[in-house]
Protein backbone atom coordinates (compact mmCIF):
# COMPACT_ATOMS: atom_id res chain seq x y z
CA UNK A 1 0.00 0.00 0.00
CA UNK A 2 1.17 3.20 -0.59
CA UNK A 3 2.49 5.62 2.46
CA UNK A 4 0.57 8.28 0.75
CA UNK A 5 -2.66 7.53 1.63
CA UNK A 6 -2.37 7.50 5.36
CA UNK A 7 -0.69 10.75 5.11
CA UNK A 8 -3.07 12.53 3.12
CA UNK A 9 -6.18 10.80 5.39
CA UNK A 10 -3.64 12.21 8.67
CA UNK A 11 -3.11 15.84 7.31
CA UNK A 12 -6.79 16.18 6.47
CA UNK A 13 -8.22 15.32 9.16
CA UNK A 14 -5.90 17.36 11.47
CA UNK A 15 -6.65 20.06 9.50
CA UNK A 16 -10.53 19.58 10.42
CA UNK A 17 -9.65 19.32 13.90
CA UNK A 18 -7.52 22.65 13.42
CA UNK A 19 -11.25 24.56 12.13
CA UNK A 20 -12.89 22.64 14.83
CA UNK A 21 -10.62 24.08 17.44
CA UNK A 22 -11.01 27.57 15.93
CA UNK A 23 -14.61 27.98 15.12
CA UNK A 24 -16.49 26.25 17.91
CA UNK A 25 -18.59 28.32 20.64
CA UNK A 26 -19.00 24.82 22.90
CA UNK A 27 -16.26 24.19 25.08
CA UNK A 28 -17.13 19.99 25.16
CA UNK A 29 -16.97 20.42 21.26
CA UNK A 30 -13.47 21.89 21.37
CA UNK A 31 -12.58 18.86 23.15
CA UNK A 32 -14.56 16.91 20.98
CA UNK A 33 -12.07 18.62 18.02
CA UNK A 34 -9.07 18.34 19.69
CA UNK A 35 -9.88 14.16 19.67
CA UNK A 36 -9.90 14.66 15.90
CA UNK A 37 -6.50 16.36 15.74
CA UNK A 38 -4.79 13.09 18.27
CA UNK A 39 -6.09 10.95 16.09
CA UNK A 40 -4.30 12.28 12.92
CA UNK A 41 -1.46 12.11 14.54
CA UNK A 42 -1.83 8.36 15.81
CA UNK A 43 -2.82 7.39 11.74
CA UNK A 44 0.66 8.91 11.02
CA UNK A 45 1.92 7.11 13.97
CA UNK A 46 0.38 3.83 12.89
CA UNK A 47 1.23 4.36 8.88
CA UNK A 48 5.43 5.13 9.80
CA UNK A 49 5.15 1.73 12.12
CA UNK A 50 3.59 -0.18 9.20
CA UNK A 51 6.59 1.37 7.14
CA UNK A 52 9.83 1.48 9.17
CA UNK A 53 8.65 -2.08 10.18
CA UNK A 54 10.88 -1.85 13.56
CA UNK A 55 11.04 -5.08 16.02
CA UNK A 56 9.94 -2.87 18.76
CA UNK A 57 6.86 -1.51 17.46
CA UNK A 58 7.76 2.28 17.98
CA UNK A 59 4.64 3.59 16.19
CA UNK A 60 1.95 1.49 17.60
CA UNK A 61 3.13 1.63 21.23
CA UNK A 62 3.20 5.82 21.21
CA UNK A 63 -0.38 5.06 19.66
CA UNK A 64 -1.14 3.16 22.71
CA UNK A 65 0.23 5.94 24.93
CA UNK A 66 -1.45 8.94 22.59
CA UNK A 67 -4.74 6.96 23.28
CA UNK A 68 -3.65 6.86 27.41
CA UNK A 69 -3.09 10.38 27.61
CA UNK A 70 -5.84 11.29 25.65
CA UNK A 71 -8.76 9.65 27.98
CA UNK A 72 -6.56 11.24 30.64
CA UNK A 73 -7.02 14.82 29.22
CA UNK A 74 -10.78 14.28 28.12
CA UNK A 75 -11.42 13.17 31.42
CA UNK A 76 -9.70 16.20 33.04
CA UNK A 77 -11.05 18.92 30.74
CA UNK A 78 -14.29 17.64 30.93
CA UNK A 79 -14.36 18.19 34.62
CA UNK A 80 -13.27 21.50 34.31
CA UNK A 81 -15.63 22.38 31.53
CA UNK A 82 -18.36 21.10 34.22
CA UNK A 83 -16.70 23.12 37.04
CA UNK A 84 -16.67 25.78 34.67
CA UNK A 85 -20.55 25.56 34.12
CA UNK A 86 -21.15 25.04 37.93
CA UNK A 87 -19.76 28.32 38.25
CA UNK A 88 -20.66 30.61 35.31
CA UNK A 89 -23.86 28.72 34.02
CA UNK A 90 -22.21 28.65 30.65
CA UNK A 91 -19.97 26.76 28.61
CA UNK A 92 -19.84 29.21 25.79
CA UNK A 93 -16.38 30.01 25.25
CA UNK A 94 -17.16 33.49 24.30
CA UNK A 95 -18.50 33.90 27.60
CA UNK A 96 -15.35 32.85 29.34
CA UNK A 97 -13.09 35.92 28.66
CA UNK A 98 -12.63 36.68 32.16
CA UNK A 99 -10.34 34.50 34.56
CA UNK A 100 -11.46 35.50 38.12
CA UNK A 101 -14.27 35.15 39.51
CA UNK A 102 -17.02 37.44 39.79
CA UNK A 103 -18.31 38.95 43.12
CA UNK A 104 -21.91 37.78 43.11
CA UNK A 105 -20.62 33.90 42.35
CA UNK A 106 -20.64 31.92 45.31
CA UNK A 107 -17.01 30.14 45.51
CA UNK A 108 -16.82 26.83 46.98
CA UNK A 109 -13.21 27.80 48.29
CA UNK A 110 -15.06 30.59 50.68
CA UNK A 111 -16.82 28.59 52.68
CA UNK A 112 -14.06 27.40 54.59
CA UNK A 113 -12.72 30.64 55.35
CA UNK A 114 -15.64 32.10 56.37
CA UNK A 115 -17.13 29.58 58.42
CA UNK A 116 -14.96 30.53 61.38
CA UNK A 117 -15.12 34.02 60.59
CA UNK A 118 -18.99 33.50 60.80
CA UNK A 119 -18.80 33.67 64.18
CA UNK A 120 -17.42 37.04 64.85
CA UNK A 121 -20.29 38.91 64.57
CA UNK A 122 -22.03 36.97 65.99
CA UNK A 123 -19.52 37.84 69.37
CA UNK A 124 -19.86 41.41 67.78
CA UNK A 125 -23.83 41.50 68.31
CA UNK A 126 -23.06 40.34 71.60
CA UNK B 1 -4.57 0.88 -6.67
CA UNK B 2 -5.51 -2.76 -5.52
CA UNK B 3 -7.77 -3.45 -2.98
CA UNK B 4 -6.47 -2.78 0.46
CA UNK B 5 -5.60 0.70 -1.12
CA UNK B 6 -9.61 1.21 -2.15
CA UNK B 7 -10.78 0.33 1.34
CA UNK B 8 -8.10 2.73 2.93
CA UNK B 9 -9.33 5.16 1.05
CA UNK B 10 -13.10 4.29 1.73
CA UNK B 11 -12.07 4.57 5.19
CA UNK B 12 -10.55 7.45 5.20
CA UNK B 13 -12.93 9.57 3.28
CA UNK B 14 -15.31 8.00 5.99
CA UNK B 15 -13.54 9.42 8.95
CA UNK B 16 -12.89 12.58 6.73
CA UNK B 17 -16.51 13.27 6.28
CA UNK B 18 -17.75 11.79 9.43
CA UNK B 19 -15.26 14.54 11.06
CA UNK B 20 -16.23 17.61 8.79
CA UNK B 21 -19.65 16.81 10.24
CA UNK B 22 -18.22 16.37 13.80
CA UNK B 23 -16.86 19.90 13.67
CA UNK B 24 -19.79 21.90 11.94
CA UNK B 25 -23.35 20.78 12.90
CA UNK B 26 -25.37 23.14 14.66
CA UNK B 27 -27.09 19.86 16.84
CA UNK B 28 -24.49 19.13 19.62
CA UNK B 29 -25.57 15.80 20.16
CA UNK B 30 -24.75 15.22 16.74
CA UNK B 31 -21.34 15.90 16.37
CA UNK B 32 -20.85 13.78 19.66
CA UNK B 33 -22.08 10.85 17.33
CA UNK B 34 -20.31 11.81 13.86
CA UNK B 35 -17.47 11.95 16.38
CA UNK B 36 -18.21 8.17 17.14
CA UNK B 37 -18.44 7.64 13.35
CA UNK B 38 -15.26 9.33 12.79
CA UNK B 39 -13.10 6.87 15.38
CA UNK B 40 -14.82 4.28 14.40
CA UNK B 41 -13.76 4.99 10.60
CA UNK B 42 -9.92 5.89 12.34
CA UNK B 43 -10.09 1.44 13.94
CA UNK B 44 -10.60 0.61 10.49
CA UNK B 45 -7.76 2.34 8.76
CA UNK B 46 -5.92 0.87 11.81
CA UNK B 47 -6.85 -2.56 10.89
CA UNK B 48 -5.57 -1.98 6.85
CA UNK B 49 -2.37 -0.86 9.15
CA UNK B 50 -1.58 -4.05 10.57
CA UNK B 51 -2.41 -2.62 13.81
CA UNK B 52 -4.63 -5.33 15.33
CA UNK B 53 -4.44 -4.78 19.11
CA UNK B 54 -5.03 -0.91 18.20
CA UNK B 55 -8.49 -1.50 16.52
CA UNK B 56 -9.82 -3.07 19.53
CA UNK B 57 -8.29 -0.78 22.14
CA UNK B 58 -9.49 2.67 19.65
CA UNK B 59 -13.39 0.91 19.78
CA UNK B 60 -13.08 0.29 23.63
CA UNK B 61 -11.52 3.51 24.61
CA UNK B 62 -12.79 6.09 22.00
CA UNK B 63 -16.04 4.83 20.61
CA UNK B 64 -17.47 3.47 23.39
CA UNK B 65 -15.24 5.16 26.71
CA UNK B 66 -14.62 8.95 25.38
CA UNK B 67 -17.99 9.26 22.99
CA UNK B 68 -19.77 8.27 26.08
CA UNK B 69 -18.09 10.97 28.16
CA UNK B 70 -18.79 13.54 25.87
CA UNK B 71 -22.12 12.74 25.70
CA UNK B 72 -22.29 13.12 29.59
CA UNK B 73 -20.86 16.29 29.70
CA UNK B 74 -23.03 17.54 27.03
CA UNK B 75 -26.22 16.92 28.96
CA UNK B 76 -24.59 17.80 32.55
CA UNK B 77 -23.83 21.19 31.15
CA UNK B 78 -27.55 21.48 29.77
CA UNK B 79 -26.28 22.08 25.96
CA UNK B 80 -29.14 22.71 23.88
CA UNK B 81 -30.46 19.78 21.55
CA UNK B 82 -31.93 21.87 19.13
CA UNK B 83 -29.77 23.70 16.35
CA UNK B 84 -27.28 26.28 18.65
CA UNK B 85 -26.05 29.32 17.20
CA UNK B 86 -22.76 28.92 15.36
CA UNK B 87 -20.04 31.38 15.53
CA UNK B 88 -19.65 34.56 13.65
CA UNK B 89 -19.34 34.59 10.13
CA UNK B 90 -15.72 36.44 10.14
CA UNK B 91 -14.47 33.73 12.79
CA UNK B 92 -15.67 30.79 10.61
CA UNK B 93 -13.76 32.23 7.41
CA UNK B 94 -10.20 32.83 9.88
CA UNK B 95 -10.99 29.36 10.80
CA UNK B 96 -11.49 28.07 7.36
CA UNK B 97 -8.17 29.71 6.17
CA UNK B 98 -6.14 28.64 9.14
CA UNK B 99 -7.45 25.12 8.91
CA UNK B 100 -6.81 24.99 4.63
CA UNK B 101 -3.41 26.58 5.58
CA UNK B 102 -2.32 23.78 7.80
CA UNK B 103 -3.86 20.98 5.33
CA UNK B 104 -1.34 23.04 2.98
CA UNK B 105 1.60 22.76 4.90
CA UNK B 106 0.89 19.23 6.17
CA UNK B 107 -0.08 17.97 2.93
CA UNK B 108 3.05 19.84 0.74
CA UNK B 109 5.95 18.49 3.90
CA UNK B 110 4.74 14.62 3.95
CA UNK B 111 3.72 14.29 -0.07
CA UNK B 112 6.44 16.23 -0.89
CA UNK B 113 9.33 13.96 1.17
CA UNK B 114 7.47 10.50 2.10
CA UNK B 115 4.61 10.22 -0.67
CA UNK B 116 6.20 7.82 -2.92
CA UNK B 117 7.00 5.08 -0.44
CA UNK B 118 5.08 2.09 0.11
CA UNK B 119 4.26 -0.01 3.20
CA UNK B 120 5.20 -4.08 1.89
CA UNK B 121 2.12 -5.18 3.97
CA UNK B 122 3.28 -8.80 3.07
CA UNK B 123 6.17 -8.43 5.52
CA UNK B 124 5.07 -6.15 8.27
CA UNK B 125 4.60 -8.22 11.33
CA UNK B 126 1.13 -7.44 12.58
CA UNK B 127 0.31 -5.53 15.62
CA UNK B 128 -1.56 -8.67 17.82
CA UNK B 129 -1.93 -8.44 21.45
CA UNK B 130 1.05 -10.97 21.83
CA UNK B 131 3.53 -8.89 19.56
CA UNK B 132 2.32 -5.36 21.27
CA UNK B 133 2.76 -7.06 24.74
CA UNK B 134 6.16 -8.15 24.05
CA UNK B 135 7.13 -4.73 22.96
CA UNK B 136 5.45 -3.28 25.37
CA UNK B 137 7.15 -4.86 28.28
CA UNK B 138 10.34 -5.38 26.65
CA UNK B 139 11.39 -1.84 25.51
CA UNK B 140 8.80 0.35 26.91
CA UNK B 141 8.36 -1.02 30.77
CA UNK B 142 9.09 2.88 31.97
CA UNK B 143 6.96 5.37 30.17
CA UNK B 144 4.21 2.47 30.18
CA UNK B 145 4.68 2.53 34.62
CA UNK B 146 4.86 6.53 34.05
CA UNK B 147 1.75 6.33 32.33
CA UNK B 148 -0.34 4.48 34.94
CA UNK B 149 1.28 7.17 37.16
CA UNK B 150 -0.57 9.62 34.96
CA UNK B 151 -3.87 7.98 34.73
CA UNK B 152 -4.02 7.55 38.63
CA UNK B 153 -3.37 11.90 38.70
CA UNK B 154 -6.16 12.48 36.22
CA UNK B 155 -8.60 10.68 38.20
CA UNK B 156 -8.25 11.85 41.66
CA UNK B 157 -7.73 15.31 39.76
CA UNK B 158 -11.13 14.73 37.88
CA UNK B 159 -12.57 13.50 41.47
CA UNK B 160 -11.08 16.39 43.44
CA UNK B 161 -12.49 18.92 40.41
CA UNK B 162 -16.13 18.26 40.25
CA UNK B 163 -16.43 17.13 44.10
CA UNK B 164 -19.80 19.32 45.34
CA UNK B 165 -18.56 21.20 48.44
CA UNK B 166 -21.37 22.42 50.35
CA UNK B 167 -22.77 25.52 50.03
CA UNK B 168 -21.24 28.94 51.35
CA UNK B 169 -24.55 29.26 53.55
CA UNK B 170 -25.03 25.90 54.62
CA UNK B 171 -22.12 25.37 57.32
CA UNK B 172 -22.77 28.76 59.68
CA UNK B 173 -26.70 28.24 59.88
CA UNK B 174 -26.69 24.52 61.47
CA UNK B 175 -23.54 26.77 63.61
CA UNK B 176 -26.26 29.49 64.91
CA UNK B 177 -28.60 27.02 65.67
CA UNK B 178 -26.30 24.99 67.41
CA UNK B 179 -24.74 27.71 69.64
CA UNK B 180 -28.15 28.26 72.07
CA UNK B 181 -27.84 24.56 72.53
CA UNK B 182 -24.02 24.96 73.66
CA UNK B 183 -25.17 27.98 75.58
CA UNK B 184 -27.55 26.25 77.50
CA UNK B 185 -25.35 23.17 78.11
CA UNK B 186 -23.11 23.25 80.85
CA UNK B 187 -19.57 23.52 78.32
CA UNK B 188 -21.32 27.39 77.15
CA UNK B 189 -17.96 29.59 76.48
CA UNK B 190 -17.62 32.79 78.67
CA UNK B 191 -18.48 35.21 75.67
CA UNK B 192 -21.47 33.16 74.99
CA UNK B 193 -22.59 33.10 78.39
CA UNK B 194 -22.33 37.24 78.88
CA UNK B 195 -23.85 37.45 76.05
CA UNK B 196 -27.31 35.97 77.13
Amino acid sequence: MSLAFPLAVSALLFSIGVFGVLARRNAVLLLVSVELMLNAANINLVAFDAWWADALHAGQVLTLFVITIAAAEIGIGLAIVLLVFRARGSSDLDDLGILDERADVPEPIEADIEAPAASEPHEARA
Amino acid sequence: MNLVELAFVLLGALALGAGALAVTTARVVHAALWLAASLAAVAGCFLLLAAELLVWIQVLIYVGAVVVLVLFALMLTRAPTGPAPGAPRARLIVAGVVAAATAAVLLGTLLGTLGGERIDLESTRVGTASEMGGALFSGWVLPFEALSVLLLAALIGAIALTRRLPAPSAPSRPRSEAQPADAAGSTAGPEEGSGR
